[in-house]
């Protein structure tokens, strides 16, 4: 059915708001009271996260079982379950969540489901089991509001995550979907392009370019062809909201995207996904077939006389690609790799034809500024960064997940208030931001407010939002090295001081770990970070180095502890570990010698062993299989 | 005008100046590595990436490439600053990290850029020492590869793809694995490589090279019982000098002539004579097929290309396979001159075939690769037994002793040493269509050329066109020269939309002047300029100017030859090609 007004997509959006009602009714409501269909309930909806964290916990098992458990009682008429995207809380994945009481379940496997079933849906109780509960206070939580992971949370990008069916295109026009595009078609576009700029939002890949003027500057170069880009390279390690995105809302992507050609005079849409996202994939696949068969993309769309379509290219997950020049030129079948700016490609990109190239999160906000107004996003935030930011929450923390907060909020409040603090009790040690070209920042960055600018300020970046908290047994040359090795690998080779540069600093870091490195090397390695910082060709080369400059910046003594005494306070440096067999705890079980792969432990049985460390590899076998506690490691 | 202040120095450019062009025009002249660009001709390598030429421009965070930057109003750039100099020492220093270091031993040596760069930025330590890159090495007849050298500028991807259109070299792997190769790692033996060996022209160091042929040489020069005899190309005797320190666009075909004799060759012809033959037989070829299309012959094969370029004939035989009796069936100048000295002159003197050895003096590297194709051999014994380029003949003149810069004067030897002006002008783009016409235009006509130069077809412009009168017939020729050119022409030719009746083609920029045997341009198109001028000047100064005026090409058709296109001339002068194609 082709929608062929204005006025006909709110006609199909009343409908469609009728729909959903119940699910947005119980969004808002936090009974502790279960529902269920024995206690009066005439209709309920599962809600089981389809995400591919979710999904590799087998979260479409868990939809099959549903499936059959409701079947099974009979009720399979009266209970829907919806397949939405991310919830978030990818830490206690699989979610699911139960409307119209707004249960949250967390962890549930598929054997949970009959009790599910039986218990909740059938019985109106809930299982109290499943249910999320606060590590400080140990108690049960049953809706997610009342989670410090979601209470500071403003979702914005990530509106529609965990919510509608992406899959159905009327549960994404029934929350205002599609209505800017309806309303801006009938604007002038520099109207809808001014709005755009006075939202203030900013790139959201990494760079933080003004959204407004990226589209402006595009608008003015005038060609027969003009390309608006979807950029779902998504490469940081760690990082998944793009991916969240469009697996979740892929329509809301496809709406920015036509929303930004509408600005720019384009017509063709291109979306450059890495084809290891095969959900997201299908997802936007599946959203782009939807929006046509409603002529919401095509000719003449809602009889505006725009027109606008989309196709999907497939990138083989090179990190460098993520850069829009090399993003552009794999595209065009080229070799991934950057190439100098200017020319920029709102001048020349695609196929030589102006481009504006946008990342996911960025277009996701699109939509919802028009639709609530320039003033409300520039209302959030702080004063020169506006609106929220999607981080991707990973490492010693509690809460590992998909976050989204306004920009302003300190890494304190992340950290601590949503992410539920450091994993086991640990001591924070440092938290890296901004993916691998990003710095690694200490207790005492913690209360700055999160912009572009202050991450920068304090030696890291905000990059595509990745979020990586270390505890003190992480050892930050270790760290840093990580991060080089992943620039390394996906360096694509052009320039010297990428593919050369970083090789060498990482072969410095690797004598450092492994006890062979001198007080000059790090010298070395801080002129060499300098340089390729200032003389790389692309972001990915300027950036590589900032985790060593930020560890060396912040972390100094680190580094001379394993240059000067051979020593790795966190343990990590293999090479450093010396283990020793304490005599007076070993009881000669030899558990340790009859585990150990070098045969390098000695000794009598029922007298003390001894470790040869010539030949001790320092695997640690030893020190799991002691009882005793006689394995000391220095 | 664009102006603009660098190292403190007030210069107005016009827009779109490069900072680094804007630079060398107030006298600083800025290094650089990846970057080259051969003004003029289509040559352009500006990819950015070795980051040696880098430059402080005020306002910007980092620093910029001063080869790729454009100039802007008010710019304020500084080129020597202390942190310029840090970070392009540093990037030169990361480059030798991952380079073998062997310049000793390197065929490079002296020649190579990045080499010229560690003396200019007085690098006396490795400074950074590290795993070095492990590469594919591949000696081909023409042309050999030692990647371990490469340094990754790009030149030669450029070359051979935006160029040549052949699109063998690219990069391949990534990061610190990048490598320039044929597709999956190949080799050059198993791709449509025509060896044209424009990649070792502009390669800035010694990761491509030619295929050294000199020591074979030497050895044939001292076994007694080889009689040994040199043909020099057209174009080395204007490129041959620039290795002893003279001027581009020396003329030294007399002390060429001298040393070829000063280092044993037995006789010393010229390939200049062949030329003319070429001229003839071509010519005939060329008055055959219009001939018989204006009696209304459709079916004729028009237009008649040049088939003199080796490179070019390998071009055609690999991509375009439908189209091979299009060129003409006429040998290149050097093959048929090995073809009538191991028959004729062989004969003449009683030398047997297995005694002689024809070595070709040649700007060329594809010329290697002619020298062993199967059909230009008599039962196993090529008719040009190998090739040298115009380089490697200057390294064994100074390995010999010789003094070149001094050198008496002297003439080639007779029969085969008698050339006129139209071949001499084979060197240059254009030469042969114009040569071929000073000869078709008389003979066709039965008059004397009114003005002898068509300067129409001469001049670095990447395809060339002119209508000559042909006794009231209007002949369209067009010449073109790199590959990139030709492929034009030929995927015009496919569709049915070339109309010329006669093309000429040669593969390298400006003809085989800018061949990848001659002395290393590095960049300078002023060099190949001053080639050229040579190669007319060489004309001017013969008095005999068409090539079917030469008496000894007149006397070879009497004595031996018959006519052109009669039997023996087909059977020793005239080729066929073969379906080449890769898959």
């Amino acid at each position: 059915m082709i929608i062929h007004s204005p006025d006909a997509l709110e006609g199909i959006r009343q409908k469609a708001i009728e729909a959903l009602s119940v699910r947005e009714a119980s969004n808002n409501s936090s009974t502790t009271e279960a529902a269920g269909l024995e206690k009066g309930t005439p209709h309920m909806q599962i809600l089981c996260c389809g995400g591919t964290g979710c999904k590799a916990s087998e979260s479409a098992k868990i939809v099959d079982n549903f499936h059959a458990a409701l079947k099974a009682h009979g009720v399979a008429d009266k209970v829907e379950v919806v397949v939405p995207g991310c919830f978030g809380f990818c830490e206690k994945g699989p979610i699911v969540k139960i409307v119209p009481d707004n249960t949250f379940y967390t962890s549930v496997k598929p054997e949970d489901v009959e009790e599910i079933v039986s218990s909740h849906i059938i019985g109106g109780q809930k299982v109290e089991r499943l249910l999320y509960q606060d590590p400080g206070t140990g108690e049960h939580i049953s809706d997610s509001k009342h989670m410090n992971f979601y209470r500071k949370q403003m979702r914005i990008a990530l509106r529609n995550c965990g919510f509608i069916d992406p899959e159905n295109i009327l549960e994404y026009i029934a929350r205002d979907g599609y209505k800017a595009l309806a309303t801006s078609l009938t604007r002038e576009s520099t109207d809808v392009l001014a709005d755009i700029k006075a939202s203030g939002l900013r790139g959201r890949g990494g760079a933080g370019f003004p959204t407004g003027v990226k589209w402006e500057i595009a608008r003015k170069f005038d060609a027969p062809q003009k390309y608006v880009v979807c950029n779902a390279d998504e490469g940081d390690p760690g990082a998944f909201m793009d991916r969240s995105i469009m697996e979740g809302d892929p329509h809301s992507v496809i709406e920015a995207m036509m929303l930004c050609g509408y600005c720019i005079n384009a017509h063709n849409g291109l979306i450059y996904i890495r084809a290891e996202y095969p959900l997201a994939v299908h997802r936007l696949q599946v959203a782009i077939r939807q929006a046509r068969e409603y002529g919401l993309l095509g000719k003449d769309i809602m009889g505006t006389g725009f027109d606008f379509d989309i196709e999907i290219r497939y990138g083989a997950g090179a990190f460098v690609c993520g850069e829009e020049t090399a993003l552009i030129h794999s595209m065009e079948g080229k070799r991934g790799e950057p190439t100098l700016k200017p020319p920029f490609p709102a001048e020349a990109g695609y196929m030589g034809r102006p481009t504006n190239v946008n990342n996911v999160e960025t277009l996701a906000n699109v939509p919802v500024i028009l639709t609530k107004g320039p003033q409300w996003f520039a209302s959030i935030g702080t004063e020169k960064s506006k609106g929220t930011k999607v981080f991707a929450l990973a490492g010693k923390i509690n809460n590992v997940g998909l976050i989204e907060v306004p920009m302003g909020t300190t890494l304190r409040e992340i950290i601590y208030d949503i992410g539920g603090g450091v994993k086991n009790g640990k001591k924070f040690k440092a938290v890296q931001t901004g993916g691998p070209s990003g710095g690694c920042l200490t207790e005492k960055h913690l209360d700055i407010p999160i912009d572009y600018e202050s991450l920068a300020a304090a030696g890291s970046m905000m990059g595509s939002g990745g979020m990586i908290v270390m505890d003190e047994d992480d050892c930050m040359v270790s760290v840093a090295k990580f991060f080089l090795e992943f620039t390394v690998d996906e360096s694509c080779g052009k320039c010297t001081p990428c593919r050369i540069g970083n090789r060498r600093m990482l072969e410095i870091l690797d004598r450092i770990t492994q006890g062979r490195g001198t007080m000059e090397d790090l010298d070395t390695l801080e002129n060499l970070a300098k340089v390729i910082k200032d003389t790389a060709l692309c972001g990915l080369g300027q950036t590589s180095p900032n985790p060593v400059l930020s560890t060396l910046a912040n972390f100094r003594e680190e580094y001379e502890e394993h240059v000067k005494d051979h020593i790795c306070r966190a343990r990590k440096c293999k090479d450093l570990l010396t283990y020793s067999i304490d005599p007076a705890k070993c009881k000669g079980c030899s558990a340790c010698a009859r585990g150990c792969p070098a045969e390098a432990i000695m000794g009598e049985v029922r007298k003390p062993f001894v470790i040869n460390p010539e030949k001790c590899i320092r695997c640690g076998m030893c020190l799991s299989r002691c009882k005793f506690g006689a394995i000391n490691v220095i | 005008m664009i102006n603009l202040t660098i190292d403190n120095r007030a210069v107005s450019v016009p827009e779109g100046t490069t900072v680094l062009d804007a630079a060398a025009s107030i006298g600083i002249n800025i290094p650089a590595l990846c970057h080259m660009d051969l003004k003029g001709t289509c040559v352009k390598n500006a990819p950015a990436s070795c980051r040696i030429c880098v430059v402080e421009v005020e306002g910007r965070r980092n620093l910029a490439p001063s080869c790729a930057t454009l100039v802007a109003e008010g710019m304020v750039v500084r080129t020597n600053s202390a942190r310029v100099a840090k970070a392009r020492k540093t990037v030169a220093e990361l480059i030798l990290s991952d380079h073998p270091n062997d310049c000793l031993t390197c065929a490079k040596c002296n020649d190579c850029e990045l080499q010229k760069l560690v003396t200019r930025f007085n690098i006396r330590r490795m400074t950074y020492k590290g795993e070095q890159s492990s590469r594919k090495k591949e000696e081909t007849v023409a042309i050999t590869r030692n990647m371990d050298k490469c340094i990754l500028c790009r030149r030669c991807e450029t070359v051979c793809n935006q160029v040549q259109t052949v699109g063998v070299l690219g990069a391949i792997r990534r990061g610190f694995d990048t490598t320039i190769a044929p597709t999956f790692d190949r080799m050059f033996t198993e791709t449509d490589c025509t060896y044209c060996g424009q990649c070792v022209a502009v390669c800035p160091t010694g990761a491509l090279t030619e295929r050294d042929n000199t020591d074979r040489l030497l050895e044939d020069l001292c076994n007694p019982d080889k009689v040994v005899i040199a043909q020099p190309a057209p174009a080395v005797r204007v490129g041959l000098g620039e290795e002893f320190g003279m001027e581009p666009g020396t003329i030294v075909t007399g002390k060429l002539a001298t040393a070829l004799r000063y280092l044993g060759f037995d006789h010393v012809f010229d390939t200049d004579f062949a030329a003319d033959l070429t001229i003839m037989e071509e010519g005939a070829e060329i008055l055959h097929r219009l001939k018989a299309y204006l009696g209304g012959d459709k079916s004729v094969k028009l237009p008649i290309m040049t088939s003199c370029c080796p490179a070019w004939v390998n071009f055609y035989e690999h991509t375009y396979p439908d189209l091979l009796g299009y060129p003409s069936s006429a040998k290149s100048p050097a093959q048929m001159f090995g073809a009538v000295a191991k028959t004729y002159w062989a004969q003449k003197m009683g030398i047997p075939r297995e005694k002689l050895v024809v070595v070709s003096i040649m700007p060329c590297l594809a010329k290697k690769y002619e020298c062993g194709r199967e059909e230009f051999s008599v039962n196993g014994n090529p008719d040009v037994d190998y090739s040298l380029s115009t380089r490697e003949l200057a390294r064994l003149i100074k390995r010999s002793n010789i003094d070149f810069k001094s050198l008496p004067d002297t003439d080639f030897d007779t029969p085969m040493g008698e050339s006129s002006g139209a071949a001499a002008i084979f060197g240059a783009t254009g030469g042969v269509m114009e040569a071929a016409l000073r000869t078709v235009y008389e003979v066709y006509t039965g008059k004397t050329l009114p003005r002898i130069e068509f300067t129409d077809v001469r001049g670095l412009e990447g395809i060339k066109e002119a209508t000559i009168d042909l006794a009231g017939v209007p002949v369209k020729v067009c010449v073109a020269h790199t590959l990139g050119n030709a492929r034009i022409l030929m995927d015009k030719l496919r569709k049915g939309e070339l109309d010329y009746h006669v093309v000429e083609v040669m593969a390298c920029p400006g003809g085989c002047i800018g061949g990848a045997g001659q002395p290393y341009h590095h960049g300078n198109v002023e060099i190949l300029k001053a080639r050229t001028r040579a190669i007319y000047q060489e004309d001017e100064g013969k008095p005999i100017r068409k090539s079917h005026e030469n008496p000894d090409i007149q006397k070879l058709y009497k004595d031996f030859l018959g006519e052109p296109l009669g039997e023996l001339s087909e059977k020793l002068l005239h080729t066929h090609y073969f379906n080449k194609a890769i898959n």
